[in-house]
């Protein structure tokens, strides 16, 4: 026999069956609504920047003497779970490592921004940046090659990307003082 | 000129620009509502289109003119035709016995000549008011009959049973208005408030008027005719371009009058207390009374978008219970208690 348990709603007092003071109580929660602070972020002037950790797109980093530090060994390709890093290693031209990418692609439509590549490269040499607003006219746009990929080096290595690109960078403490 | 021409003139002339005016308000309100919307939810509401978002009307005018007009297949095309028209044409005609200033004599062309504030001075204003805007509602029940659509047909049947519900508690507010003033013309009304105003003398009758105002212009609370997340758009779900846009100017009109309404009902109208003490020259105490007449009805719409975004819409049961229970009991009561007050002082 299951135990039914009986809930009776509480009893209404007169000045909430009236409803016209709960009605004002509303208004008044809505009305004091309208000065405040907007929460908005006005989009292509104002942009948000992440919180550190976000995985945008892809960057291929330089050593500190501007050369590509990947050496193609083809971990990343490997750990990438939607098959969307092609590279083609060719011998390098330094004498401190064999190997170099030649071709070095990412198809930024099928990646899925999860980060296994960064994880499985041994030299550091690709990493996920803050960059989330990078579309493009089409498919073979969004097919990002070598140059590109070292260029969003030399954009993001100050970790100002935002902050330096628009009239106003919101961070996410600014917009919701929770989060 | 003859005094026929000329008054047939200067009435020709006022019907133009009220008409106008209300069309342009129109405009401004689809705005508007966007804009409180938005400040309510702690957005900015549109803001891209002209200086702040003052365009976003005529953007969206632009659109309404030159999307596709769908008539699917299955409506009935006489009905479906029909039914904007129905709805807009008795929202526009409300509005022509709303008497916005005081009367005024001027000289012109040798003639004396009374400007009415007011398109037509009905000795029977209220009831015309009231038997019109009962009206717009075939509009709706037309739209949704004609559309052959289940969500549609239950919009237009739920608009109709809200109409009839709240028409009998609005009219017995009504009722205790025109006892106080003893006519049912609006400028007798609007005078007899001279020296307090109506909202002072009938709280409850105010309080009756709005609720059952709110439901006949179909607006949150009581938009169960359009009800978008049960019925999809209800009596307009199948309308598209000029003739959706038909039924919203028919909505905002309505609103407009209903608001317009309220004020010269309960609160004075035109009437600003106190005015005469300042002497002020005779033209410069016209528009002040015009320009308070346009800033009461400017409240009471931005009460009309201020309760659409803070309550949830009612369950039908609830509406009917409040409309037969407690609306038409209270205003009986009113009528009562109005009775007693005009016999006793």
């Amino acid at each position: 026999m299951i135990k039914v348990k009986k809930l009776t709603p509480p009893k209404m007092s007169w000045s909430e069956r009236i409803y016209i003071p709960n009605v004002l109580k509303g208004l008044g929660i809505t009305v004091r609504h309208i000065p405040t602070k907007k929460f908005t972020i006005q989009y292509p002037e104002e942009k948000w920047i992440p919180r550190p950790g976000y995985r945008g797109a892809h960057r291929l980093n330089k050593d500190g003497e501007g050369r590509i530090k990947c050496v193609a060994c083809e971990m990343c390709s490997a750990a990438c779970p939607s098959n969307c890093i092609h590279i083609v290693g060719g011998v390098s031209p330094w004498d401190d490592r064999e190997k170099y990418p030649v071709v070095f692609e990412i198809d930024m439509l099928r990646c899925i921004y999860c980060g296994m590549c960064e994880e499985a490269c041994p030299r550091e040499a690709i990493e996920l940046t803050q960059v989330y607003d990078f579309a493009a006219y089409s498919r073979e746009d969004l097919v990002w090659d070598k140059e590109k990929l070292l260029e969003m080096f030399e954009l993001t290595k100050n970790n100002d990307y935002y902050e330096t690109r628009v009239q106003k960078a919101v961070k996410t403490s600014d917009v919701n003082p929770n989060g | 000129m003859s005094l026929e021409l000329l008054t047939i003139l200067i009435n020709a002339l006022k019907v133009v620009v009220v008409i106008s005016l209300v069309l342009v308000t129109v405009m401004i309100l689809t705005l508007m509502e966007r804009k409180i919307s938005g400040w309510i939810q702690n957005r900015y509401g549109p803001n891209r289109v002209g200086w702040g978002g003052i365009l976003q009307p005529v953007a969206d005018g632009v659109k309404f003119f030159t999307k596709e007009d769908v008539i699917p297949g299955h409506v009935d095309r006489f009905l479906y035709f029909m039914a904007p028209a129905i709805a807009l044409v008795p929202a526009l005609m409300t509005f022509a016995i709303v008497p916005f200033g005081d009367q005024m004599n001027f000289f012109l062309f040798g003639h004396e000549i009374t400007l009415q504030f007011q398109l037509v001075d009905l000795n029977v204003g209220i009831l015309y008011f009231v038997s019109i805007a009962s009206l717009g509602v075939y509009g709706l029940i037309v739209g949704g009959f004609g559309s052959n659509n289940k969500y549609s047909m239950l919009g237009g049947l739920r608009s109709s049973a809200q109409m009839i519900s709240y028409e009998i508690p609005m009219g017995l507010a009504i009722i205790a208005v025109v006892m106080l003033s003893g006519s049912l013309r609006l400028n007798d009304v609007v005078m007899e408030q001279a020296g307090l105003w109506n909202v002072v003398r009938q709280p409850l009758g105010f309080i009756i008027f709005v609720v059952a105002a709110f439901a006949e212009t179909n607006r949150l609370p009581f938009d169960l005719p359009e009800a978008e997340q049960e019925l999809v758009g209800g009596y307009h779900t199948e309308y598209s371009s000029m003739k959706f846009s038909s039924f919203m100017i028919a909505e905002y009109s309505n609103l407009i009058t209903s608001s317009a309404l309220i004020t010269t009902l309960y609160f004075g109208g035109w009437q600003v207390p106190g005015l005469e003490l300042l002497s002020l020259p005779i033209w410069l105490e016209q528009v002040l009374q015009i320009l308070a007449f346009l800033v009461k009805t400017a409240f009471f719409i931005f009460l009309y978008m201020w309760v659409r975004w803070t309550f949830p819409r009612f369950r039908y049961d609830q509406l009917m219970n409040l409309g037969w229970k407690s609306m038409l009991p209270l205003a009986l009561l009113n009528i009562v208690l109005t009775g007693a007050w005009i016999a006793y002082f």
